[in-house]
This record gives structure tokens, C-alpha cells and sequence, in this order.
């Protein structure tokens, strides 16, 4: 009997992993990103969200191996004389935060709706698959400038720099379950006429059993693929959200309004306030992208085997 | 006189990433014109693969390893892939199980048809359409002409099984190989099929190789026929012999093993314990060794040739 | 005819599939209007039968015929548009969920593709003790595995592979655990669809003892459907011949195969290869198998039967009963037109 890390060991998905360069450099640059995200309080040089430590005279400070670059700030400063290093990894923070907790919000919507849908059938699933269509065809831009203004006017403006990252987890979140719903409901339809639902049916399970315990988890391989895609979209969304002003507030900086803050600088030469945060925000989305592309070919049930 | 084909100590590989496994291991066979052959054996036993490696269809990983064919004289087993086309699907045609593997869906039949020949013939569209025609009248397809115009899925299983057939027969191949022509149909129709693939092989002189699991049709349809089990031809000869009298315990176990042949209703069926080695660890010695109820200490160490048993029949076992 | 035994009975029962799809797929246009036209597949038609405590009865029939969807029917997958099923002299289709609980216990299914038919995210023990646990709330851990290991045993499955997954067994171990399954509720009728279409031959074999073997220890009723009609041959006590949804004959296995009557049968059985015989001259049927969306008019058969007269093609023939106790549905057969 072979134990189940020996078979992943042996397994397709381990071996054409370590074929693929490009996957294991992404996968690789994604861990990095995600440790440099978590440790960020501790490794930053800074914290750029303490006021004490920010110092106005410090801003607009070019990189350190530019003239007029300070050993202290190794990628310059921004506007507000914030340490751009340490600036860029509370944002990588906050938009993988922002990313993540988008998305677990769409699976849970969109795994619910699409379940549902699939496997009940008839008007249940003309119903909720319509209300998934009129949610995808709502820009979620008006959504977010909708439930934007609701929340200022609910809790005040005071209080929207605490409340931000719950309100864009949920503006995007919602925006984008539909993704989820469709690609669920579309393996679900495929997995019910399969004989083993009918075998359940025959035992007597009720259907949300069937549903949850056999459908389900026979489902859930085409979400891995669209959840890594999904994530890399949160964050771009998050990032044009807080790029136009409707995101994250600058004192609060995630990559989009880092690159924002920047953008008013860029043409009297402080570039690097956008540049970086551009460039890291470019790498993170291109490796997610990367990792997806490999997990969707090596998912695809006519390669994968066993 | 040479023969039509021939398949030398032929040994196609699959090159994994856990090493080389071998699906066909040295098989010897031989096609003459207009003869009929039956290639039998259960799913894995490598006669599909045979059947492929022939026109060189063989997909990636797998690769002839070993051995040469010889058709018409012409060793094609070296032949690069532009020289093979001229006698894939020209003088050599398949006919495979699902009839949509080689129908397009969105062109009608009569396009297919006219494509099929202008791909291997110089000729004008009108020529082609006729030729065309004549081989629907061949597989007896009620008013040809309105077929032509249709689509692939406006016809039943067994239309469009006969449509294949009549596509095969476009270039008035000297062989066809049907890699079970008839496993998706019905019984009424695979009988229909049947009848007709063998009707067509005595009065076009085609030669025909017949891929199946199904002893009663290989029976009915095929002179000789050719026992494959783990890769390897375990008996040949002629069909009659060795469907009455099977030579190889393998063959004894198949044909017993089906309802109807030996058994009273109602009493246990003869069956071969356990299953097919997989390719990856076939036992060393006689393949079938550990289902065999022959077995000997020499099954275990020493593979078995093909040798004449007799009555035109060759089998490769130690013990018969 | 003494009905006591009798285990499961079927009573005029029709299923027709909607296949139309949605509103907008209704829509036709025809004759310069438009109108709304549902299509349905006929699947089953008026369909009576019994099956006795003991017996194997077992529906022979090409694709298409609605023999899986009648199993489906009995087993209260698929409601039935109309007609009763019976199930030791209660009526079933009409259960809801709960009150068909406890004819789960002792109605089961065993399915075509051993493949499709195991959870592929399931390992042999979750498939196996799922009935168990659901069923027998009451039973302990240890007196669940007792069973599974009983079960396994006498499916002929290894008690040790019981941790792995579907993908590592071959189709014919598949198909001995799904048995398992079909077995663990110790139920009293099994429906059996296609069990052994999908395997090789040598497996077959094992497959279809092992059924017989477990019918006799456990006095087994088998629904059996199936295609291949030497398989039908060597396991039924009765044989039923579907054509087009509806039931063309009904005889002893012996009797129908020694003497076929309805005209379609015997076109059947003529066309069954056998092994070691040149075939006899088949009995060629005219035509093509029509679409069960659109059904002839009188006798289903009447377009393919060389013996079809007027009468036929306007009046549906009723299951008849002979003197040896075969049912028959033709005309021809009724009116003696049929020479042999």
C-alpha cells in the first residue's frame, strides 16, 4: 500500500510540473510573492502606514543608484516621502489580500448558483443562470461606484479607510461570480447524467447529498484552473478600482493606488512611483497567469490520466 | 507468389517516461490478395496497434522499433511520411469503430467523398462524383444521389458505417483494415455490415483484415485468423480450425468462455481466471502463464514461438 | 396464474422524454405561421410485464429500444407519464422520497460502464459502507467492515485493496465492486443494466457467474437488460423483446429461442453470430430502426416486417397470450399468416 505523498511523488501531475520550466518559475515567483506579502510588517524597512514614520521633506526621492538617491530608500520614495520599497509589499499585501478573499467569495456564490442550477435543471436553472447574465452584463465598475457611494453614505467617510478592502472584496467578488457559476454549472450537467449519480439516486441519498458529496468534488478540477485565472483578475480589477479612485484610499496604498498616486508625478520625472508598483503588479498577474496555463493544460481530462 | 503483405518480426514501442513499453512484441504475419484475416484478441492485446502500424498511423509516443512491412514487394515500414500517403488511405484504406472519427460533421458526404479522390487521383469534379456515386451503389445505399447531398448526421449508425465503406472503396484499395467496424452497431446492422464487407472482398479481389473482439463475427467472416494476447500472436491459421479446434489454452478459454457455445444455460460459464497482464509488467516466460491451467515450470522461463500444430494452424505453447 | 410470487409488476407504463429545450427551441414555422411543437422521445409505450420471486427475466433489445429506460422506471429514476409499477403488491412509482426508502433496501441497480458507474473520488471503502451507513444508522464501525469484507469476499474483490480508488482497479474489478455495492443492502431484486457489454470476453465470463453464483446463494430476482442475446440465452428464465418502446414478445428463454414467433425476434435471433457456424441465411428486415421521436402509426414494426398488410399499419397489436404461455403483439401471428 502506497502512502499518498509517495503517489503524488509518482504522480503525472508532480512529473510534468518538473518538466515545465515556466511553471515551476512561476510557481516559484508566486511563493515569493506570497511570503514578501505575509512578512511584510516585519521585513519592510518601514511601516508605511505609521504617519510617525513618514517624513514629507523625504518625498520624491530617486532610487539609490540614481543621483540624489539615498542608501535608505533603495527605490526611492513617493510623493508623500514614503519608503517606496516598503510601500509596494504593504500593497502587493493588500491586493493579494484583496485578490483572495474576491475570490473565495465568488467560488462560494458561484459554486452554490452553479450547483444548483446544474444539477436541479428546468426553471430553477433558467432562473439562476438569467440572474448570473444580468450580473455579468452590469459593468462592475458602475456596481463599484454604486456600492461605493452606499457605503460612504451608510458608515460614513470617516470610516471607509478601515472598511476598504472588505467593500472591494465584495464589489468584485460579486462582479465576477457569474465566472463560476457558468463553469460549475457546465461540469455539473456533465457529471449528473454520469451512473454513479444514478447510483446514489438508487441508494436513496437526497439530492443536496448527491449533490454535495458526489457532484460536487467530481466538479471541482475546472475550478482550480479558473480560480488561478480568477485571482489574477481580482487583482488587476482591484488595481483599475483603486487606479480610478474607487479602490483602496492612498493612505491605505495597495499596487493600484500606489500606481495612481504616481501617475499625477509621472511627466515632472518622479517615474518610479509608478513604474515599480507596475512592474511588480505585471510580474504577479503574468505568474499567476503562467501557473494557470500549465494547470489547465496538465487538468485537461483527455492528457490527464490516472 | 510473394504476398500482398507482409509483417516481419514487427515490435511497436511506447517510449513513456517510465521507460519503453513494448505493445507489439515480434508479430509475423502474412495478407495474400483477396484473402480475409481476423485479428482477435481482448482490449490491450495489440491488435488495433497492429493494425495502425501498417499505414504508420501509429500516434506518439509510439514508435515501430523493430522489424519491417512489406506491401506489394515494397518495404513501407521505411517509408518517409509524404511516400506513405500514397498508400494510406489509397491502396491501403481503414475503416474504424466510430464512422465520425473519419466523417467531417460539416461537409456533406459527396464532398468528402470528391475530396478523398482528388487527393489521391488527378480528376475532374464530375469524374469523381460519378465514381463516387458507384460506390454508394456498391454498399447498396438506397438513391445515392440524394446522400451525396447530405449531411453525416442525417444518417443512422449503419448509413453511415456503409458511407465509410464506400469511402474506403473510393480508390479500389488492394487491402482494407476494419479496426471493429461494427462494435458500435446493433446486432441487425453488424450482420448487414458483415455480409457486405465480405461480399465486397470476393467480387472487388480486396484483402481485407478484420480487427475485433468478437469470435463469432471473425468466425463467420474471416479464411485465417490471428490470436493476439499481450502483444504477441499466440496462434494463426485457419479460422475454421481454430474456432472448432483451438489449439492454445488462451483461444480454448475465449471461445468456451462465451454463453451459448458449450455450456448448458443456466450452468457456469468456462471461465480464464484473472485478467490481462498490462503492457508494464507482463510476466517473464509464456504471457499467459498465470491463467493458464497448462502451466508448467518451463511456462515461467522459457516465450514460447509460434509452431505448426497441424491442419494449418500455428500456435505458441510449450505444453500443446 | 398464482400472483403471490410475483415480485415486480409493470402496468401499461409510458415514458416519453421532453427534448424540446426551453420556450425559444418550440418555436417553429410551418405552413406560414408559427407554432409551438414539443418533441418528445417515446422512449416507452404501454410496456406490462411481471417478474416472479426467483426468476431472471431479462428485455433483449436493439439501442434505442427503451429497454434502460425501463429499468430506469422500475427502479423510480425516471417517474412514468402514466401506468403503474408494482413492487411486492405496493405500488412504487408514486412514493416520495421518504416512503421509498425502504424499497432502496431491497431494490438495487447495477450498472453498464464500470467506469462511470464508481465515484472516481471515492475509494472502495467510502463507495461501499455509503449504503450502509445511510440505511443502518445503527450498525458500528466494526459491524460495517464485517459487511464490506463479507461482500468483497464473495464478489471475489481483494479485502486488502480496499483504500484505493476506482482508477487503479481494471474493468472487470469495477464491475465486481459495483456489484459489491449492488449487494451490500442484502436486497431481494437486482436490476441489472448491461453489466457486461462494457468488458472483454474472458471477463465476461467471470462477470456473468459471479451474478448466477449470487443469485443462487442469496435467492436473487433479476431484472436483466441486455443486447447480447447469447448472454440472454444462458442466464433468463424468461426473455422479453423490445422494438420501439413497446413489447413484441414474452416467452420462456427456451421456448423463444428454439421457436421464435413474432417476426422481429426472429430477425433477431438470425442475425446473432455464432461462433464455429457460417452463418445461416439471415433474415433481412427492410429499412432502418425509425426515430422513436416520431412512432409508426399501427404496429411499430410494420415498416421493417415483410408480413405487414393493411390491418398492421392502423391497429396497435395487443400482447397476446398462446397456449405455451408466450405474449405476442402481431397481427400476423394472431391471424396465422405466417408460414415457417
Amino acid at each position: 500500500m502506497k502512502s499518498s505523498l509517495q503517489k503524488f511523488k509518482e504522480s503525472y501531475f508532480l512529473y510534468s510540473f518538473r518538466q515545465d520550466k515556466v511553471a515551476m518559475a512561476s510557481f516559484i515567483a508566486i511563493i515569493i510573492f506570497i511570503i514578501l506579502a505575509i512578512t511584510a510588517p516585519w521585513t519592510a524597512p518601514m511601516d508605511p502606514y505609521d504617519a510617525n514614520n513618514i517624513d514629507i521633506m523625504n518625498s520624491e526621492i530617486p532610487p539609490s543608484w540614481n543621483e540624489g538617491g539615498e542608501a535608505a530608500f533603495p527605490l526611492g520614495t513617493d510623493n508623500m516621502g514614503r519608503d517606496m520599497l516598503s510601500t509596494m509589499l504593504y500593497g502587493l499585501r493588500t491586493s493579494i489580500m484583496i485578490g483572495i478573499g474576491a475570490v473565495s467569495l465568488q467560488a462560494l456564490i458561484g459554486i452554490f448558483m452553479g450547483l444548483s442550477a446544474g444539477y436541479l435543471g428546468g426553471k430553477t436553472d433558467a432562473i439562476l443562470m438569467r440572474i448570473a447574465d444580468i450580473q455579468f452584463s452590469f459593468p462592475y465598475l458602475m456596481l463599484a461606484i454604486l456600492v461605493g457611494a452606499i457605503f460612504q453614505i451608510v458608515f460614513g467617510i470617516s470610516r471607509y479607510e478601515q472598511l476598504a478592502i472588505p467593500l472591494l472584496i465584495l464589489i468584485i467578488g460579486f462582479a465576477e461570480w457569474p465566472m463560476y457559476a457558468r463553469t460549475i454549472r457546465a461540469s455539473v450537467m456533465r457529471e449528473k447524467n454520469k451512473e454513479y449519480v444514478e447510483a446514489a439516486k438508487v441508494i436513496g441519498l437526497s439530492k443536496s447529498v448527491i449533490m454535495v458529496r458526489h457532484v460536487l468534488p467530481n466538479s471541482l478540477t475546472s475550478l482550480m484552473v479558473i480560480s488561478t485565472i480568477q485571482i489574477a483578475n481580482a487583482v488587476m480589477s482591484e488595481a483599475a478600482l483603486s487606479f480610478l479612485g474607487l479602490g483602496m484610499p492612498v493612505t491605505m496604498p495597495s499596487l493600484g493606488s500606489l500606481i495612481r498616486s504616481g501617475f499625477d508625478y509621472i511627466f515632472s520625472g518622479s517615474w518610479w512611483i509608478t513604474i515599480f508598483p507596475g512592474i511588480l503588479l505585471i510580474l504577479f498577474v503574468l505568474a499567476i497567469n503562467l501557473l494557470g496555463d500549465w494547470l489547465r493544460d496538465v487538468l485537461n481530462p483527455k492528457l490527464y490520466k490516472g | 507468389m510473394p504476398h500482398l503483405l507482409e509483417l516481419h518480426d514487427l515490435e511497436v514501442r511506447f517510449a513513456l517516461r517510465t521507460g519503453d513499453i513494448i505493445a507489439i512484441d515480434g508479430v509475423d504475419l502474412t495478407l495474400d490478395k483477396g484473402e480475409t484475416l481476423g485479428l482477435v484478441g481482448e482490449s490491450g492485446a495489440g491488435k488495433s496497434v497492429t493494425g495502425f502500424s501498417i499505414i504508420n498511423l501509429i500516434s506518439k509516443p509510439g514508435y515501430i522499433s523493430k522489424g519491417k512491412i512489406i506491401f506489394n514487394g515494397d518495404e513501407i515500414s521505411s517509408y518517409s511520411d509524404e511516400k506513405m500517403r500514397e498508400i494510406r488511405g489509397n491502396k491501403i484504406s481503414m475503416i474504424f469503430q466510430d464512422p465520425m472519427m473519419t466523417l467531417n460533421p460539416v461537409f456533406t458526404i459527396g464532398f468528402q467523398m470528391i475530396e478523398t479522390l482528388q487527393a489521391h487521383r488527378k480528376i475532374s469534379k464530375a469524374d469523381a462524383r460519378n465514381i463516387a456515386l458507384e460506390k454508394l451503389k456498391k454498399v447498396h445505399i438506397p438513391s445515392p444521389e440524394q446522400r451525396l447531398e447530405q449531411y453525416p448526421h442525417e444518417l443512422s449508425g449503419g448509413m453511415r458505417q456503409r458511407i465509410i465503406i464506400a469511402i474506403s472503396l473510393l480508390t479500389d484499395p488492394a487491402i482494407i483494415i476494419a479496426d471493429e467496424p461494427t462494435t458500435a452497431l446493433d446486432v441487425t446492422i453488424q450482420a448487414e455490415i458483415m455480409d457486405l464487407l465480405q461480399e465486397l472482398c470476393e467480387s472487388e479481389n480486396m484483402a481485407l483484415i478484420l480487427i475485433t473482439h468478437d469470435l463469432g463475427v471473425v468466425s463467420q467472416v474471416t479464411e485465417r485468423m490471428a490470436v493476439m494476447y499481450a502483444g504477441k500472436i499466440i496462434e494463426c491459421g485457419l479460422t475454421d480450425q481454430i474456432v472448432k479446434h483451438p489449439v492454445h489454452p488462451y483461444t480454448e478459454g475465449l471461445i468456451k468462455s462465451i454463453p451459448g457455445t458449450v455450456i448448458t444455460p443456466g450452468c457456469d460459464l468456462v471461465q480464464i481466471p484473472g485478467m490481462m497482464p498490462t503492457l508494464t509488467n507482463i510476466p517473464p516466460g509464456c504471457a499467459f502463464n498465470p491463467r493458464c491451467y497448462l502451466k508448467e515450470a518451463i511456462c515461467t522461463t522459457k516465450t514460447p514461438e509460434l509452431k505448426d500444430a497441424g491442419n494449418g494452424v500455428w500456435a505458441a505453447c510449450h505444453m500443446r | 396464474m398464482n400472483t403471490d410470487n410475483i415480485i415486480l409488476s409493470i402496468r401499461n407504463v409510458v415514458k416519453h422524454f421532453d427534448i424540446s429545450g426551453g420556450f425559444l427551441d418550440q418555436i417553429r414555422f410551418k405552413k406560414g405561421r408559427f407554432r409551438l411543437e414539443e418533441t418528445t422521445v417515446k422512449a416507452v409505450n404501454d410496456v406490462s410485464l411481471f417478474i416472479k420471486k426467483g426468476e431472471t427475466l431479462s428485455v433483449v433489445g436493439e439501442s434505442g429500444c427503451g429497454k434502460s429506460t425501463l429499468a430506469r422506471v422500475v427502479m423510480g429514476l425516471y417517474p412514468p407519464n402514466s401506468g403503474e409499477v408494482h413492487y411486492g403488491g405496493k405500488r412504487i412509482d408514486n412514493l416520495n422520497h421518504k416512503q421509498m426508502l425502504p424499497f432502496r433496501k431491497k431494490m438495487q441497480m447495477i450498472f453498464q460502464d464500470p467506469y462511470a458507474s464508481l465515484n472516481p473520488r471515492k475509494t472502495v471503502q467510502q463507495t461501499l459502507e455509503e449504503p450502509l451507513r445511510f440505511h443502518h444508522p445503527e450498525l458500528s464501525g466494526n459491524e460495517i467492515n464485517d459487511k464490506i469484507d463479507q461482500v468483497m469476499e464473495q464478489v471475489g474483490v481483494d479485502q486488502a485493496w480496499i483504500k484505493r480508488y476506482p482508477h487503479e482497479f481494471s474493468g472487470g474489478q469495477r464491475q465486481r465492486i459495483s456489484i459489491a455495492r449492488g449487494l451490500i443492502l442484502d436486497p431481494e431484486f437486482i436490476v441489472a443494466d448491461e453489466p457486461v457489454s462494457a468488458l472483454d470476453v474472458s471477463i465476461q465470463a467471470q462477470i456473468l457467474n459471479l451474478l448466477m453464483k449470487a443469485g443462487r446463494e442469496r435467492d436473487l430476482t433479476y431484472l436483466f437488460i441486455t443486447h447480447d442475446l447469447s448472454v440472454v440465452r444462458h442466464i433468463s428464465t424468461r426473455v422479453a423483446v423490445m422494438y420501439l418502446g413497446t413489447i413484441c414478445e414474452l416467452a420462456k428463454a427456451e421456448d423463444l429461442f428454439a421457436d421464435p414467433r413474432h417476426p422481429y425476434t426472429k430477425a433477431l435471433l438470425s442475425a446473432i453470430p455464432v461462433v464455429g457456424e457460417k452463418r445461416a441465411k439471415q433474415i433481412k428486415l427492410k429499412g432502418e430502426v425509425p426515430t422513436p421521436v416520431h412512432l409508426p402509426t399501427g404496429c411499430v414494426f410494420h415498416a421493417r416486417c415483410v408480413y405487414a398488410n393493411e390491418r398492421c399499419l392502423h391497429q396497435i397489436p395487443e400482447l397476446l397470450t398462446l397456449d405455451n404461455g408466450t405474449c405476442i403483439a402481431c397481427h400476423a401471428v394472431e391471424e396465422n399468416r405466417i408460414i415457417s
